[in-house]
């Protein structure tokens, strides 16, 4: 049975996530990759391209502009018959649209997947990350949203067709506002190198030091919960538990304690290298890379460093 | 308005759980419980509601084994009214807990249901939505503010590109995150006063709805171990331990 996918993009873009869960849903089977939104047409196209893709269903309506729960959910259920298993990334609209739809088709579904064995048997995180559950489901649909990093991407230079299906969907939440982050750095939850700060910087201003070493190193920036509460970074900047969770190549994580909260976070992450003045901090013990000291010294200096 | 609250009995989010040998699961006993964090956001949120004339009467429900009566007791010092306690020993899977609430939801016919974003021990993240479909609500998951206009709510939402606001009418189902408010401290007098006020306790036999598990979990395992590594002795060896790393990445 065919594996229908919900593709992610945002400002008429396909997300990085896409071709990484695409590579997850095709051991599940052949992929049919639904692109949902209003005037997406460049979104199908790019989708297309991704290696494993069979075909590409585009939902294009002003209702899912701004893909709500509600719209989201309904159009999946309209679509969901023939297909065995329902993916999406483990982002906002997954996770908002994908338990809507398992009340709705009473399925019990698996959310946050991060490993395959299976049709129908998977490992999630549970407790923070400091456990990981095997599930086995014998539910007749299978309901999953899946950790985007914990999957390599698809290749490209396919050109799969693509059709258009007719949703009937009405947005039932009034949009009112989008309150966007700017920032020209690459996207946290894929990038290969992310830098993160810690509130012991002190200030938004202070924060910005994060931001120049990212861009010193073209890494995207994370920031902990206590950094994000008290104003310094913004919230989708926050990695973690109830943040994003990542697995860059490189994190660098400067002034940091390492709460399981926030390491929750980065256990995929390739290397890790810390900066702390405390030697004893839990995010220093499990660094590859440690250095002790004063970020106010140390940060100014390695970007300098760095560009010798 | 009516408010129902959600509430979770969970193991502290401070305690670093331990896997059992056997990969049975992780070790529960004598380990220290409290309200899912996230709860106590929601909780909060309603009373806040309350406190600023919204709302009229706060109930709060939970189901779990007979110890949960605690976690309601914290909600009823926080400042609601009434608790519900479900009894229901052993796991009881999300979509089986959507369902209880929704079964209560029929009896109490709230306008608000608040819940928490996720549960911090099953890190789940389904029931206010799975919820939010049984009844075919509308939902503002992961809110970081909710305000009152006109008849509905205006509702400020974490999402991954930053926040987005919208509008929802009554009735409606609201996650919250932790950054909607502080939960407060209750306060001696009002716990004294919490164990005076109704909690009905009321197994889930009565319910009549199947709540056995659909999922098998085959087994828990610990995460990877992450063995630490080298301690730098200057500024400069990091950079040039970065840099190595950074050919490294060009070579991938
Ligand atoms: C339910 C729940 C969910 C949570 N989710 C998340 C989450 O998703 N992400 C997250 O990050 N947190 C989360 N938290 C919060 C988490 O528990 C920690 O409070 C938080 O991660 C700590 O952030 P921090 O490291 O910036 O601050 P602190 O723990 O205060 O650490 C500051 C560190 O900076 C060091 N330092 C201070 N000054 C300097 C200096 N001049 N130079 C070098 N080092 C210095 C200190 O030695 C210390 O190690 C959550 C908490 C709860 C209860
Ligand atoms: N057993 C339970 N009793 C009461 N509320 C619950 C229970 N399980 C989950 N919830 C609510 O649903 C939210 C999300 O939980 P979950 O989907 O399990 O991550 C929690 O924050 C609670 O508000």
């Amino acid at each position: 049975m065919a594996v229908l996918v919900l593709a992610e993009h945002d400002l008429g873009k396909l997300s990085a996530s896409t071709a990484r869960i695409v590579a997850a849903a095709e051991r599940l089977g052949p992929v049919h990759l639904l692109v949902a939104g209003q005037g997406v047409a460049e979104v199908a196209a790019e989708a297309a391209r991704i290696a494993g893709v069979e075909k590409v269903l585009v939902a294009d309506s002003p209702a899912l502009a701004e893909l709500t729960a509600e719209a989201v959910a309904k159009l999946l259920a309209e679509l969901a018959e023939p297909y065995g298993h329902i993916v999406a990334a483990s982002a906002s609209t997954g996770r908002d649209a994908i338990p809507r739809l398992a009340a709705k088709l009473d399925v019990m579904p698996v959310t946050d997947v991060i490993a395959i064995h299976g049709p129908n048997r998977f490992d999630r995180p549970i407790y923070a990350g400091n456990a990981i559950e095997t599930i086995a489901s014998g539910e007749p649909k299978h309901l999953l949203t899946i950790r985007a990093s914990a999957f390599r991407p698809a290749q490209s230079g396919n050109n799969a067709p693509i059709s258009a299906v007719g949703p009937d969907v009405a947005a039932v939440a009034k949009f009112i506002a989008a309150h966007r982050t700017e920032s020209e750095l690459p996207e946290l939850s894929t990038a290969q190198i992310v830098v993160a700060g810690g509130v012991s910087f002190g200030s938004a201003e202070r924060f910005a030091l994060v931001e120049d070493l990212a861009r010193t190193l073209g890494a995207a920036v994370g920031a902990t919960r206590a950094a994000v509460d008290a104003g310094y970074a913004p919230n989708d900047w926050q990695v973690g538990q109830t943040g994003k969770i990542i697995a860059p190549d490189l994190y660098i994580g400067i002034g940091i304690s390492g709460a399981l909260q926030h390491l929750a976070g980065i256990q995929g992450a390739r290397k890790i290298v810390a900066i702390n003045k405390d030697p004893e901090a839990p995010l220093m013990k499990i660094a590859d890379i440690a250095l002790v000291g004063d970020l106010f010294e140390v940060v100014p200096q390695l970007i300098a460093g760095l560009k010798r | 308005m009516k408010i129902l609250v959600a509430v979770k009995r969970v193991v502290d989010h401070a305690v670093r759980v331990r896997v059992r040998p056997d990969g049975s699961g992780v070790e529960t006993e004598n380990v220290r419980m409290s309200m899912n964090p996230f709860d106590k956001n929601a909780v909060e949120a309603a009373v806040q509601l309350g406190e600023a004339g919204h709302a009229d009467e706060i109930v709060v429900v939970s189901i779990g084994p007979r110890q949960s009566n605690d976690v309601i007791l914290t909600a009823l010092a926080m400042g609601a009214h009434r608790g519900i306690l479900i009894e229901a020993d052993g796991r009881v899977e999300t979509l089986a807990v959507a369902k209880l609430l929704r079964a209560v939801v029929d009896e109490e016919k709230p306008d608000l249901v608040l819940l928490g974003k996720q549960a911090v021990d099953d890190d789940s993240n389904q029931v206010g939505q799975m919820l939010a479909g049984l009844l075919d609500w509308p939902q503002a998951t992961f809110a970081s503010e909710i305000k009152v206009v006109g008849g509905g709510l205006e509702v400020t939402r974490e999402v991954d590109y930053g926040r987005a606001t919208i509008g929802v009418a009554l009735p409606a189902i609201v996650t919250a995150d932790l950054r909607l408010n502080t939960p407060r401290n209750a306060a001696l007098p009002m716990v004294m006063k919490a164990r005076s006020k109704p909690l009905a306790v009321r197994p889930v036999a009565e319910f009549g709805i199947d709540v056995a598990p659909r999922l098998k979990v085959e087994k828990v395992s610990p995460p990877a171990e992450r063995p630490g590594g080298r301690k730098l002795g200057s500024v400069d060896e990091l950079a040039a331990a970065i840099k190595s790393e950074l050919s490294e990445l060009e070579a991938l």
